[in-house]
């Protein structure tokens, strides 16, 4: 009873016994130490990223096309271009009369993997190169959307006040506007002036890709830039913000170092969501003929010119039409695996 | 309704009037830009000709006074007159394939909406069942296929292989396929949106209160969770009408209906400037009306949305 007492009035009394405290063994102070090492951000997104199986599947297939894309053109023996009008409409792995001789004379041919087009091109190589522009549609783009987006946003999202008032309203008016129907206009009219041009790249290119890649350059970056903005507007606030601002930090050092790399989640997933956007926009103008000018293939323009014989040489649809749709698919799961590890409250 | 509402809607107003007027003048300037002539590229011509044609069009006059004649007409929707189809207005082309297009668009949508909002209520009912699967699995897989991928695809199999559909429009039936294939993608799209808003409501606090109360199943779901979850699906409808607008110049040259979308890639492989110009600004008035709708619809579906 009286130890009960005793305790209680300790407790009360707040008196300290000395007795009470011991110095801590190793075993209990080997406890104390945090045992997981400190992981950036980044580092964790990626574990998070490696552990969605779906999105690495997604991720290995894009690796895979992009080297097929951009490496097997090299070594290829057929060019997009070599035309062979005997050997037109050759189905998968099977040789033209021409080639039969050939090979009868002790020639070695390479097989035609997805057969030849109307004009006796090799179809293979044909929707290797038109995934190439795709690819390429889609990088490019992410990359305009980028930089202008970044920048714009973080100047807006930074200064605030009438500034962020004016270029926001800008954002407004520019998000509103249709944006396939400017690319197309766009493009009818660069495509009258670019034929002039003697800018090699250019021509190759054609007055689509030209003009998708100035449209990606007005009109894409919009979301990109309201998003980091926002971001920004609620950065700025926090201390380590005013404490640089405190020592004299410029604003472009602040943004720079302190604001976008604190951004970079949305800024990875919103990019990553533009890539397939910018693969659709290009296919459809080139379906069109609005796209790459002939003969540099495009997915778009192969499936266009498919149609033409349909019925007897289905295959030449359905190579570019499976080309496109894997590439899409893939670059919308990872574009989903991104956003679920980069944005853990974002997810659905 | 309140003050507040009333400024709202002024305000969406002027920002739609602003935004066609915009595109009116990148339309005109843009296409103006371009130097050659509508009639250089056609047969020899004596420069008299050319000049009287200009003078016709009324191409000989300033810019600036080109561009306010321009604006005067687009008000009373005279986009001129078509230097391709001689003889015809560009408005008399645009109402001849706007009847078609709308035909096919509006069932589109009407299609679109319907199965969207019922599968993407199915997959969330269903949370992670099999059903969910598949509704999941099929909508990821539309939504990465392009319009023309889908088009062209409907026409080999069900027009070619099967036979079960005519793969022109004009025959009985023909109408099937386009509106097919340009549903498909908005359906998908809608019916992920309804999921995840669906998901959201049924995690709230007054459709537990509704179960308790002892009302049926059937009920809670279709009274009471589908009328919240379906409000986010408003917001689509403006982009909805830009991809159906822009997806069926695809689907009407793939089906040769003579809609407008045909009209319009038809009026750029003959560089007919007028027809361009008139053309879009008409779709992106279709597109912007749209837009604005569906806006201050989904603030009256859902009052408790700011309104900044």
């Amino acid at each position: 009873m009286s130890d009960k007492v005793s305790a209680l009035n300790s407790l009360i009394s707040l008196q300290i016994k000395p007795g009470d405290f011991l110095p801590a063994t190793e075993a209990e102070k080997k406890q104390q130490v945090v045992m997981r090492d400190s992981i950036s951000f980044m580092r964790d997104a990626l574990k998070r990223l490696s552990r969605n199986k779906l999105a690495m599947v997604c991720l290995c297939v894009i690796l895979v096309i992009m080297l097929i894309a951009f490496v097997v053109p090299y070594f290829y023996p057929y060019t997009y271009q070599q035309q062979d009008v005997v050997s037109a409409y050759t189905r998968p792995f099977q040789y033209s009369a021409k080639e039969q001789t050939r090979i009868a004379n002790g020639e070695k041919v390479f097989p035609h993997i997805m057969g030849t087009d109307a004009l006796g091109r090799d179809y293979a190589i044909r929707v290797i190169y038109g995934t190439r522009i795709s690819l390429l549609a889609g990088i490019v783009s992410a990359v305009i959307v980028i930089i202008i987006g970044i920048i714009y946003g973080s100047v807006s999202g930074y200064l605030g006040g009438k500034v962020d008032l004016i270029m926001m309203r800008v954002v407004d008016i520019i998000y509103s506007l249709p944006d396939v129907l400017i690319v197309i206009l766009l493009s009818v009219a660069i495509q009258d002036m670019i034929r002039s041009s003697t800018n090699e790249l250019i021509q190759r290119l054609g007055a689509g890709m030209v003009s998708i890649f100035i449209v990606f350059g007005l009109l894409y970056w919009v979301s990109m830039a309201r998003q980091v903005r926002g971001q920004i507007l609620s950065l700025k606030e926090q201390e380590y913000a005013l404490a640089s601002r405190a020592i004299g930090t410029s604003a472009a050092r602040i943004i720079r170092t302190h604001m976008i790399p604190n951004c970079v989640s949305i800024i990875i997933i919103i990019a990553a969501l533009q890539i397939p956007s910018a693969i659709f926009t290009e296919s459809f103008l080139s379906f069109l003929g609005l796209g790459v000018s002939i003969p540099m293939p495009s997915l778009g323009s192969l499936a266009s010119e498919a149609r033409t014989g349909l019925q007897s040489y289905p295959y030449l649809l359905l190579f570019p039409a499976i080309s496109i749709f894997s590439i899409v698919l893939s670059f919308n799961l990872l574009g989903n695996g991104l956003r679920d590890a980069f944005d853990p409250k974002l997810r659905s | 309704m309140s003050y507040k509402f009333g400024l709202y809607i002024l305000k969406r107003f002027g920002m739609a009037f602003l935004t066609i007027f915009i595109v009116i003048f990148m339309t005109f300037f843009i296409m103006h830009a371009i130097p050659a002539s509508p009639f250089s590229s056609e047969k020899a011509r004596t420069d008299a000709t050319i000049a009287a044609l200009e003078a016709k069009y009324g191409f000989d006059k300033p810019l600036p006074v080109q561009f306010v004649n321009y604006l005067r007409g687009v008000f009373v929707f005279d986009f001129g007159l078509s230097t391709a189809w001689v003889g015809y207005t560009v408005f008399d082309l645009i109402k001849g394939g706007l009847s078609y297009s709308m035909r096919i668009g509006f069932s589109a949508a009407f299609i679109a909406i319907v199965f969207g909002v019922l599968l993407g209520a199915l997959a969330a009912i269903n949370r992670d069942r099999w059903v969910d699967k598949i509704i999941q699995l099929i909508t990821t897989a539309l939504v990465s296929l392009p319009s023309f991928v889908v088009a062209t695809l409907f026409l080999l199999i069900f027009g070619l292989w099967l036979r079960w559909l005519p793969t022109i429009s004009t025959n009985p039936g023909g109408l099937v396929m386009p509106v097919a294939a340009l549903a498909l993608y908005p359906m998908a799209y809608i019916t992920r949106l309804e999921r995840s808003s669906m998901l959201d409501v049924l995690g709230q606090d007054f459709i537990r209160t509704a179960h308790a109360k002892g009302l049926s199943k059937f009920k809670v779901l279709f009274k009471h969770a589908l009328k919240c979850a379906v409000s986010p699906v408003i917001t689509y409808a403006g982009p909805m009408m830009a991809y159906i607008l822009t997806g069926s110049m695809v689907v009407e040259n793939i089906f040769s209906v003579p809609g407008l979308g045909r009209l319009f890639v038809n009026s750029m492989l003959r560089t007919d400037y007028m027809m361009i110009m008139g053309v879009t600004i008409f779709l992106t008035l279709m597109i912007v009306v749209m837009n604005f709708l569906s806006d201050v619809l989904y603030k009256i579906m859902d009052p408790r949305i700011d309104l900044e």
